[in-house]
């Protein structure tokens, strides 16, 4: 009964960005923490069509109920964010770092759509610092050790982490199938 | 398998974008925030999102149509509140975006960008120009059949779908490698829309309904 996936196509680009997509919360915020990073393709290239979205739990590990994903209000956290790559497939996030939901370690959601992907890979953002709490993430137990790695950004600075997604060969992210 | 596979040749773009391992299906399935969805609200949508025949002074080229339908979930439910966003060609089959170099000329009356939320029955209505077919550089003589490409949230983020709807009767199917992707004809034909006299309005605008049936995830084989 399901309809089909479709790939975005490479024309998205004057659709789905909005200005505000990228901000889930204005970076001058205390709290504020910069996720950025690039997509790259099975010859190790960027990808300058993809697009990304994340979606998240707030920093108490609450999953937003309110609207705000497009037009962001004020101290309002929807959770919600979308980015378009660049021409060097880099893509950037103002956010927060999500507290901890269920049993499993703070993670955010990441959906990646692209020219050339038929239907999306969806994938998740872990926190470098997090170590203990990645031993017993059970998704991360599913996890071949090798692999692992492509799952956990890497602290780039004060509040600022880069999380690169590789889509094909060496060092292919883990993609989730749920 | 009713979503198409990661790697369809046949669509070189696949080639070197489609994940080569298998995905990681985990034994508890999807977390609480993965089984969420973004909300979103009609203050956050323009006025004229719904119309992509009034976003500009004048009046864009072509054929006017209305295209509506629902949004369900697998168990026929209807999905209340979605967010519907679509995308396409105009007329001449060019899109608006400086990438497109397809020499046909641009509209200066149509963007090609609507944004609506289903209603209380999961109902979304769009009123648009029938886009035109347009070449693309993947085989010699490629040829997209006329589409409008759909992005739509469910009431899960691992429902999250992009798509594109056809319209019936298109001579370019059968060339197109990606409507063919999807490997069941059945399926396939989930992706075409129906021409209904009820929805055409006289003197005004053909009409087109085509359903949306979110999954429990599109990542799924």
């Amino acid at each position: 009964m399901t309809t089909p996936s479709q790939t975005v196509g490479p024309f998205f680009g004057y659709a789905l960005p909005y200005d505000a997509g990228p901000e889930v919360v204005p970076p001058w915020r205390p709290d504020a923490i910069s996720v950025r990073g690039r997509v790259l393709d099975g010859a190790g290239e960027p990808v300058p069509d993809a697009l990304l979205e994340i979606w998240q739990a707030d920093g108490n590990g609450e999953i937003p109920r309110r609207p705000g994903g497009i037009v962001r209000a004020g101290h309002g956290f929807s959770g919600f964010g979308r980015c378009g790559t660049d021409a060097a497939g880099g893509y950037w996030f103002s956010t927060v770092k999500p507290g901890a939901t269920g049993g499993a370690a703070p993670y955010i959601a990441v959906l990646i759509f692209a020219r050339g992907l038929l239907k999306p890979v969806f994938t998740r953002l872990y926190f470098p610092e997090d170590e203990a709490a990645h031993a017993s993430d059970p998704l991360l137990g599913e996890v071949p050790d090798a692999r692992r790695a492509t799952l956990v950004a890497e602290r780039a600075g004060e509040r600022e982490y880069r999380f690169d997604v590789r889509l094909q060969g060496e060092g292919e992210t883990v993609f989730l199938g749920f | 398998m009713t979503h198409p596979p990661y790697l369809s040749p046949g669509y070189k773009s696949t080639v070197l974008r489609a994940p080569g391992q298998e995905l990681i299906m985990p034994k508890l399935g999807p977390d609480s925030v993965e089984l969420a969805s973004p909300v979103f609200g009609h203050q956050e949508l323009g006025r004229k999102d719904e119309d992509l025949t009034v976003q500009h002074a004048g009046e864009p080229l072509g054929e006017r149509i209305i295209v509506t339908g629902r949004v369900l979930d697998g168990a026929g439910r209807p999905v209340r509140g979605a967010l519907v966003e679509v995308w396409q060609a105009n007329a001449a089959g060019r899109y608006g975006h400086l990438g497109d170099i397809h020499p046909a000329p641009l509209d200066p009356n149509f963007t090609g960008a609507g944004r609506c939320l289903t209603d209380g029955d999961g109902r979304y209505r769009f009123v648009t120009i029938k886009p035109g077919a347009y070449p693309w550089g993947n085989h010699h003589n490629a040829w997209r059949p006329a589409h409008i490409h759909f992005s739509v949230f469910g009431t899960a983020f691992t429902q999250r779908l992009v798509t594109q709807m056809y319209f019936p009767g298109d001579p370019l199917f059968a060339y197109d490698p990606i409507f063919q992707s999807i490997p069941e004809e059945k399926d396939r034909e989930k992706l075409v829309s129906r021409f209904d006299m009820d929805t055409t309005e006289p003197e005004w605008a053909l009409g087109y309904q085509w359903d949306i049936v979110l999954g429990d995830t599109p990542m799924e084989a």
